[in-house]
């Protein structure tokens, strides 16, 4: 079967007057559907700039970067991003927010909107459409945003940090949420952390990069035998404490 | 209504009388002015052929309100003011568009607008005279010339402080530079263009006094100047009077904008 997303040899450097900043190394991994990984590695090594550049927003110095064997600068529209704000529009209600995407692209028609309402009223937005994001919690307007993304009906999903600007308590119920949501859509997803724990509880594989200019440490696939997974599940799990220390040790190995 | 406690209750009466007070204050210290200027005029303190006096303004007023010259005087000026700051308006928001499109351009033309807006305008205004002749359109271009660059510059420097990350989320929903400017940049700018616009209407009011100066038969600008050659001081001090009253008129109507927009959103 074919991957997804097949990252091949893929280097990207920063450029400035003052010099140049290499900021990934010869990262090559592939992602099958509907599979969740992790990617960890430490603050500043270039995790955003990966998922920069899978969305075609970045372009590679050198390598390739396929989504279905197509190239993602020519055909970038199955990639849905999700950034560490949720960046809702205070001037826009939550659910002219959620019809952002669609709005953009001119795929606004009603089975469309049609989908984002049933999508609201099922991630328990349906009292808060016509409200500003103003007057929502933190939870709700990272699921808010998640809507506008998935509204698009991205192939596969880029995560970068959304739980981060969230205190504690919240950020473990959204990532249980936000989680859930996705395996249900049926997702493919990619997420960016420097949350060791958090990348463990969702994913399928733990990709480890090393410090700038990043190259891949290691993929550590992560296997627990309980049935139905969830994030919050999978922190109680006994395998769970190894993972983390395996993966811990490989981030600082060599720092 | 919720229910309030006495000290909530005791609080916001002196809120209100605090700014009672202070409506009062400004009241008195306008009646104090004009009385004092009146009497000044009666006891011939102040010679009021030169400092003219509130009642000689009060029969001046009264006296153009009859034969119509006041309406023509303030109706031509209000009407060059706002057509000018129309233009202001329109060139403004689209020069200021272009350039945020456009980023070398603006590298380029840069220096140009700096030049340009710190450039005493009434300079221009001679010239203008005489490339386009002593009329109403001559004027009206006298009072864009005040405000544009400002306005241009200060919109552009506003759309430029837009959050890259909001940006940035254009464009991960694959929009390109045109979704960015209307779905991000000018709806999140809206408050700073009102308080942009606040200070240029002004401005276009400056720049047509200016062109009236030296080039109109009718407006308050003429009256200022025609007033003084024929020591008709009088009109001289009642317009700037009226032109006071203009400004304070114009400063609330952008206001009103500014106050409705806050409130819808």
């Amino acid at each position: 079967m074919q991957p997804l997303l097949e990252v091949q040899h893929v280097s990207f450097a920063y450029h400035s007057e003052s010099g140049e900043t290499f900021a990934l190394s010869d990262i090559t991994f592939s992602l099958t559907e509907g599979e969740f990984a992790a990617i960890v590695g430490p603050s500043g090594c270039g995790k955003s700039t990966l998922l920069s550049l899978i969305s075609g927003l970045l372009t590679p110095e050198s390598g390739r970067i396929l989504l279905h064997g197509r190239d993602v600068k020519d055909f970038n529209t199955g990639i849905g991003y999700m950034l560490q704000k949720d960046h809702l529009f205070e001037w826009r209600t939550i659910r002219s927010n959620a019809l952002l995407g669609l709005e953009i692209q001119k795929k606004l028609d009603a089975r469309s909107r049609m989908r984002v309402e049933n999508m609201l009223d099922a991630y328990g937005l349906s009292s808060f459409k016509d409200a500003r994001p103003s007057e929502l919690s933190g939870g709700m307007r990272q699921r808010a945003a998640l809507i506008r993304t998935l509204a698009l009906n991205p192939d596969l999903l880029l995560l970068d940090e959304p739980f981060s600007a969230l205190d504690y308590q919240t950020r473990l119920s959204v990532c249980d949420d936000i989680a859930g949501i996705i395996k249900k859509e049926n997702k493919t997803a990619l997420l960016v952390t420097h949350d060791l724990a958090e990348a463990i509880s969702v994913a399928d594989r733990v990709i480890v990069l090393s410090s700038r200019p990043a190259k891949i440490r290691r993929i550590v696939p992560i296997i627990l035998e309980i049935p139905e997974r969830t994030p919050l599940k999978t922190r109680n799990a006994p395998e769970f404490k190894d993972y983390f220390n395996l993966i811990w040790k490989e981030l600082n190995s060599y720092a | 209504m919720p229910e309030h406690s006495s000290y909530q209750t005791r609080y916001l009466k002196s809120v209100l009388r605090h700014k009672r007070l202070v409506t009062a204050a400004r009241i008195l210290l306008a009646v104090f002015f004009f009385i004092l200027w009146e009497t000044a005029a009666q006891l011939e303190w102040i010679d009021s052929f030169f400092f003219s006096s509130p009642s000689r303004i009060g029969k001046t007023f009264l006296g153009m309100l009859e034969d119509g010259s006041l309406f023509l005087h303030v109706g031509t000026t209000l009407a060059e003011t706002l057509v000018s700051f129309a233009l202001v308006v329109l060139l403004g928001l689209l020069t200021a568009v272009i350039l945020w499109l456009l980023p070398a351009v603006s590298q380029v033309l840069e220096p140009y607008l700096v030049i340009l807006n710190s450039l005493p305008k009434s300079a221009l205004a001679p010239l203008l005279i005489v490339w386009l002749g002593a009329n109403v359109r001559t004027i009206v271009v006298a009072g864009v010339s005040v405000a544009i660059f400002g306005t241009v510059l200060n919109l552009y420097t506003g759309f430029q402080e837009t959050d890259p990350e909001k940006l940035k989320l254009i464009y991960t929903l694959h929009g390109n530079k045109w979704d960015a400017l209307v779905k991000v940049v000018i709806p999140s700018t809206i408050p700073m263009i009102i308080s942009i616009l606040k200070v240029n209407i002004g401005l276009c009011l400056v720049g047509v006094i200016i062109g009236e100066f030296i080039g109109a038969r009718q407006g308050l600008g003429y009256l200022i100047i025609y007033g003084s050659q024929v020591f008709k001081l009088d009109w001289v001090i009642l317009s700037i009077v009226i032109l006071c009253l203009i400004a304070m008129g114009l400063y609330a109507l952008i206001s009103r904008l500014e106050k409705s927009y806050a409130r819808k959103s």
